[in-house]
């Protein structure tokens, strides 16, 4: 242990210790998450069951409306396993933007009462949503045995896929959250941006569907492109990326971590005194 | 011995709102006054930019310096507002001052609170890991100390229960417990003490006193001017944002509480404060027409009446009223289920509660006096309700005593002397 640290706190002044600290405090994360994860396995009846009938559920209903009775093309791979591809980055984000967005605002006694890096909430939301999102990944192995259906090689670059859905839904995740503690109007906004967005990203029908002259338009959604990244990765066979397309999502969500960082590490300090 | 903590020049300000009750803003709000400043500026774009009327600045510190060397024991006394909680809240780095600089050697551990983070499904070991963390404690550090803290709790048979179940007083050992066995070289605690029953607070106060002992710096804040007295060698006394007196503990709060007679008043009224559940709105001593006075004499009752605040229905509510002398001596104590067995503020209807306290004549002697009033409840999420700390000051004088005020003594009861029958045959 480091017996003689010198701190130094000076108006207006980002502290150099911050990226250490965050470091340092590595174990809170662990602790936050774990708390979250067993409170709600005390509070609910089937715990982390919800992780896996929530995806579910929606799948059924998508597989219905968009498949059978708009009889939208399937490219051909069996439907429930063409949503749920996207279905588990989208869930995963949607959750990890609403956990997030609230994070600050229910720890709120803690920020006001004890110092740490305040990274630490909204990341340690979107982790908890990260577990969801590999417990609901269970659902696709059980589909693809079900259907016969194996990946190909592309499979193995799915983890490249999930770290840029990891990195949209800490962009989106710290600039709600830290807005969210300022101006509280956001929480009216949460749940407009997650029931919206399912419906404007290639959730429930595949992006080709799009005409082709507005594609790009349409990857201004970032979730666009991680959503047919995911395709794919998994789908293999006849999906085709769309470049353009996947390079302005990607270069999207890079832009909105960025920027996220930023306006959480400039807003920060401030917590304490509105929250 | 190098300094521990050197501060400079120390400012912090906060902006308070004048009509929203809420501390966020509101969007619109944003977005409203914005297109407001932007049309004024378009209509007159030559007049000096005004100051919003709603929002006033406040300075929580003003300019504050002082250095506190390794190993000493720091108490930080001062009125409510005086802008204690501010000092600890940016030593700790919860909030960024305003201006000024702050050099800290050694790792700092403050506890604003006990039990940050407590999660009340949770179990009594879960907490004890989730808490030690928040603290910055490390996983194995906890683990090592973990039989420790259990048993410095004294709620080994309950590790395992949610601490939704605890009464207050485990709730509040377990908390400190863990907090006690941080290790810092720093310790900065804000009043956490005056929560817990007498044992228990001496048990912690003999842990800060054996941390201090260790070489560890202590910066403590407390109204108990006996605690600090207890514990401190040196002692800040922060006056509305500023120093006002720094130095030896003696003399600092010697002034302080002589300072605090001469600033008390008769009466005392207090701004609405949403956050507490039950509040005292205001206070004063009323003399036996019911004037509002200062100077009373022995042979007159001495009537404390104040209003109470009820925002929500508190069970096992209790008030305390403390009348101390400027050396703090504590006289006398009344706790509102003294008299009869009926606590009248047990489950107090929500609304105004009007009630008063009489002190009878001939009770205490002349001289100086200070009154601390309190309220808590141990169905309170953090046991104290409403602790407005010293809120009046009167002086009484004896006139009809034979010595009056020369008499000694800190009773002015007036004892009869009777000659007893047949006493003159000897004691039996």
């Amino acid at each position: 242990m480091d017996q003689q640290s010198v701190l130094d706190i000076e108006a207006g002044k980002t502290e150099r210790h911050y990226w250490i600290d965050l470091w340092r405090y590595r174990e809170l994360f662990y602790f936050l998450v774990w708390r979250d994860i067993l409170v709600r396995y005390k509070q609910t009846v089937i715990g982390l069951a919800w992780a896996l009938i929530r995806p579910l559920l929606t799948m059924i209903v998508f597989v219905i409306v968009f498949g059978k009775l708009a009889k939208l093309p399937s490219e051909g791979v069996p439907y429930p396993i063409l949503v749920f591809a996207a279905l588990l980055p989208w869930q995963f984000f949607s959750n990890a933007f609403t956990e997030a967005a609230n994070s600050l605002i229910s720890n709120a006694n803690m920020i006001s009462k004890v110092y740490f890096p305040r990274l630490v909430v909204p990341t340690s939301a979107v982790i908890v949503s990260f577990v969801d999102f590999l417990i609901s990944g269970i659902i696709l192995v059980g589909l693809m045995l079900w259907y016969g259906f194996g990946p190909n090689w592309r499979i193995i670059t799915l983890p490249l896929f999930t770290v840029i859905a990891f990195a949209a839904a800490m962009g989106a995740g710290l600039w709600i959250a830290a807005l969210n503690v300022k101006y509280r109007d956001f929480r009216y906004i949460i749940p407009f941006v997650v029931q919206i967005g399912l419906y404007v990203s290639p959730v429930g029908f595949g992006s080709n569907i799009v005409p082709e002259q507005w594609r790009l338009l349409y990857s201004i959604n970032p979730m666009v492109g991680v959503i047919d990244g995911f395709r794919w990765a998994i789908l293999g066979g006849n999906i085709q990326l769309y470049w353009p397309g996947f390079l302005l999502s990607l270069t999207l969500v890079v832009v909105i971590l960025v920027t996220g960082i930023v306006y959480f590490r400039k807003t920060e300090k401030t917590f304490a005194d509105v929250i | 011995m190098s300094s521990a903590i050197a501060v400079e020049n120390l400012s912090k300000k906060y902006i308070i709102g004048h009509q929203k009750h809420e501390r966020y803003t509101s969007l619109r709000d944003v977005l409203a006054n914005g297109a407001k400043r932007f049309v004024h500026k378009l209509c007159h774009p030559f007049a000096a930019s005004e100051n919003d009327p709603t929002h006033e600045e406040f300075w929580a510190l003003k300019a504050i310096s002082f250095d506190i060397k390794q190993g000493d024991r720091v108490g930080v006394i001062g009125r409510n507002g005086a802008g204690k909680s501010t000092l600890l809240k940016i030593l700790s780095r919860i909030t960024d001052p305003t201006t000024g600089r702050i050099r800290i050697r050694g790792r700092v551990s403050s506890l604003l609170e006990v039990g940050t983070g407590f999660h009340s499904e949770l179990t009594g070991r879960e907490n004890i890991y989730l808490n030690g963390a928040i603290l910055g404690m490390s996983k194995a550090e906890i683990k090592k100390k973990f039989d420790e803290i259990v048993s410095f709790a004294e709620l080994e048979r309950f590790l395992d229960t949610p601490v939704k179940r605890y009464s207050s007083g485990m709730y509040v050992r377990l908390a400190f417990a863990v907090a006690a066995h941080l290790e810092p070289e720093i310790l900065i605690v804000d009043e956490v003490l005056a929560v817990g029953d007498a044992q228990f607070q001496k048990k912690c106060l003999g842990k800060m006193d054996e941390a201090g002992r260790e070489g560890r710096t202590i910066l403590f804040v407390s109204h108990n001017m006996g605690i600090i007295s207890q514990l401190c060698s040196t002692c800040v006394w922060l006056d509305k944002g500023r120093i006002r007196d720094i130095g030896q503990t003696g003399s600092v709060v010697n002034s302080y509480m002589l300072n605090g007679i001469s600033e008390l008043s008769g009466e005392m009224t207090f701004p609405d404060d949403t956050g507490k559940i039950v509040q005292l709105k205001k206070i004063a001593l009323l003399d036996r027409e019911g004037n509002i006075a200062q100077k009373f004499d022995c042979d007159n009752p001495i009537n404390i009446k104040f209003e109470i605040q009820v925002r929500r229905q508190l069970p096992g509510l209790y008030g305390y009223i403390g009348i101390f002398k400027p050396d703090c001596t504590q006289v006398l104590v009344s706790d509102s289920f003294d008299a009869s067995t009926v606590n009248p503020l047990d489950s107090l209807p929500v609304g105004m509660n009007t009630f008063s306290v009489t002190v009878p004549p001939r009770t205490l002697g002349h001289g100086d006096y200070m009154i601390h009033f309190s309220m808590a409840s141990p169905s309170a999420d953090n046991f104290n309700v409403d602790v407005p700390g010293i809120v009046c000051g009167f002086s009484l004088d004896d006139f009809t005593s034979k010595r009056g005020n020369q008499r000694l003594g800190f009773f002015s009861t007036l004892l009869p002397w009777r000659k007893l029958e047949n006493s003159t045959s000897g004691v039996r």
